[in-house]
């Protein structure tokens, strides 16, 4: 037996080496907590190699930096004009799209809805690879001692990455999308359909579970549907580029992924994640007939007796005696101001609807008394709400009757056929003349008169 | 590209200070993780696995050999998303075949060590292919024709390597 041994003595050593190999192998994978065990002797390597990267990554940005900052700025005056174009269409489009999510985000409050948005990120520089052409990871330059954890999602401005599947004190390993055994929970933007992101063996990206019934097209963008609970739902994921029958009853669609995976830099890893209901934002947005509604000049004004009247009779408006005004900062009020909804004199009070409106609180002070409105505009339907019913909203907004040439004070009464003329597009006249707008009017806009209605 | 058949007493084993022994490697392992991320054409290259055949075929000892790739391929796999050992037996198989084959063949010209390393590559992917797809489940498709083309870019990487890397060696 010994001679038997000795004679093969290097098979025998390299069966016993590769034999030790598969058993650990095997405990691994058999064990469902593979990175722990191995954590240790992953930390050796990881200390050995990615100091190495890191310099690298340092010198070559700064290099980089030192180039493109100080000698290299051929070109920056056409691409700056560029730039500038873009960010012209951009804000356009961005009109666009906000309203559309306002309405997305009022519909899901009166659902009651819960969204999941990014709370916090920690930007993190991308220093290597897995090194290996099978196994799609990247070591990012931050670790636990910066805040990371496992299951973090990793993102780029373009779309999902990934997610930490390791982490070491100052370094941590992304698996990104591309790699076979991840999964994302992705959804298909247009029609909603679910099914799990995968990678494929050759780095392509497929969506899989999608049924063979269903209709896809290439050219459909692919979302993050949030069921994975990693990624929030919503983050661009990318493109269909093919769709063609799968295994079973399911679609094998394939999808180029948004962000560039082969050639990233700089990464976000979404180390904060809150969960809240959605909630309008009513505080910057402004319809379009509310901001011509402030810009058209006021009504007549009224005197003190017909006002105190209508005051009463409405039991809503007050009459503020001069000097007795709470709140720094009122203006003149036009009767379009007042008589609008609520919301949208809550709206006039914002600093940056004030200023995209031309309305200032320096223009047009009153010296006589000013009318409150207690936010009782009637008759103005606001998402399906009347404005009897957001009573004290534009309290808050404390708006003031203009100074009428006179100088007697006026009451808003709060004429729910003003608002809806005005609401309307300020089209429709007054039921009474028109006097001229004040002088120190702060809105540059020509008076309206029938010819010219704006 | 003649392979010559030569006893053991004509063919010069060398040795490497263990800088070198520890360096090369480390920097294989380094460029391989650093490089494709800035070239990822890069990736097509093993860097390691060239290494291992390397020092291999110089020290012409199996149990050198077997030991210098599990290193290796271990070192490679702890860099990795997947469970350690499959880069380890595949770098291990290698090291003994390619010690074995330089203890028996004169491989010192550029055109066996073409040969040489183009066998070894794919000889590498069979092992490792068969591992992960055996132990890890891993979903693995054998193309004949991506290998064989990753092995020869290997192969001609390897050829110029070989020659650098023979500056290092020390005779016993």
């Amino acid at each position: 037996m010994e001679s038997v041994l000795g004679r093969y003595r290097n098979l025998t050593i390299l069966v016993g080496v590769l034999f030790l190999q598969v058993l650990g192998l095997a405990v691994q994978v058999k064990r469902t907590g593979d990175a722990e065990n191995t954590r240790l002797i992953r930390v050796w390597a990881v200390d050995a190699i990615t100091p190495l990267e890191r310099a690298l990554v340092w010198a070559q940005n700064d290099t980089s930096n030192l180039w493109h900052n100080y000698f290299f700025l051929r070109g920056v005056r056409a691409e700056n004009r560029q730039l500038k174009q873009q960010i012209e269409q951009m804000r356009l489009e961005q009109v666009r799209l906000s309203e559309d999510a306002e309405q997305a985000h009022r519909l899901q409050q009166l659902l009651s809805f819960k969204e999941q948005v990014i709370a916090k990120t920690v930007p993190a520089q991308v220093i290597g690879s897995s090194g290996s052409d099978l196994s799609r990871s990247i070591y990012i330059d931050k670790g636990s001692n910066e805040g990371i954890a496992t299951d973090m999602a990793v993102i780029t401005a373009g779309g999902i990455v990934g997610k930490v599947l390791r982490v070491y004190p100052s370094t941590s390993l992304v698996l990104m999308i591309n790699d076979q055994t991840s999964g994302v929970g992705a959804m298909l933007e247009k029609s909603r359909l679910q099914g799990v992101l995968k990678g494929t063996p050759d780095g392509a990206v497929i969506l899989e579970r999608v049924m063979s019934d269903e209709q896809v097209a290439p050219g459909d963008t692919v979302l993050s549907s949030g069921g994975d609970q990693i990624f929030p739902k919503g983050l661009p994921v990318g493109t269909v580029t093919k769709v063609s029958p799968g295994r079973e009853m399911f679609l094998k669609i394939e999808v180029k992924p948004a962000a560039d995976l082969s050639r990233l830099e700089e990464v976000l890893v979404v180390t904060e994640k809150q969960e809240q209901n959605a909630v309008v934002d009513s505080g910057v947005r402004v319809r379009a007939a509310d901001i011509l509604a402030q810009r058209l000049p006021s009504v007549p004004d009224k005197p003190v007796a017909d006002a105190a009247a209508a005051a009463g009779a409405s039991g809503t408006d007050k009459v503020v005696p001069p000097g007795q005004e709470t709140g720094a900062g009122t203006k003149p009020l036009t009767p379009v101001e007042s008589s609008v909804k609520p919301e949208a004199a809550q709206h006039a009070a914002t600093p940056s609807i004030a200023k995209f409106a031309g309305v200032g609180p320096t223009a047009a002070t009153p010296a006589g008394a000013k009318a409150v409105s207690t936010g009782s505009a009637q008759g103005v339907p606001v998402n399906g709400q009347t404005g009897n019913s957001q009573t004290g909203n534009s309290q808050a907004a404390k708006k003031t009757a203009p100074k009428p040439a006179s100088g007697d004070p006026v009451v808003n009464s709060g004429s729910p056929n003003a608002a809806a003329s005005n609401a309307a597009g300020g089209l429709a006249k007054p039921a009474t003349a028109r006097p001229k707008p004040p002088v120190t009017q702060p809105n540059p806009q020509p008076p309206a008169t029938e010819d010219n209605p704006n | 590209m003649p392979i010559t058949y030569t006893s053991g007493e004509q063919i010069e084993v060398y040795r490497f200070s263990i800088p070198v022994t520890v360096g090369v490697p480390l920097l294989a392992l380094f460029l391989q993780a650093f490089v494709p991320r800035r070239l990822p054409f890069f990736s097509i290259f093993d860097l390691p696995l060239l290494v291992t055949i390397f020092f291999a075929m110089a020290r012409r000892n199996p149990i050198s050999g077997l030991f210098t790739g599990a290193a290796i391929g271990l070192v490679q796999d702890m860099l990795g998303a997947y469970p350690i050992g499959i880069y380890g037996i595949a770098k291990t198989v290698v090291g003994y075949g390619a010690s074995s084959l330089g203890a028996k063949l004169d491989v010192e010209n550029a055109g066996a060590r073409l040969l040489v390393t183009l066998g070894f590559y794919l000889l590498h992917q069979a092992v490792y292919f068969t591992v992960a797809r055996g132990m890890v489940s891993l979903t693995l498709n054998w193309s004949w024709s991506r290998e064989i083309l990753a092995g020869l870019a290997n192969a001609v990487l390897g050829v110029g390597l070989y020659f650098l890397l023979d500056r290092f060696k020390q005779r016993t």
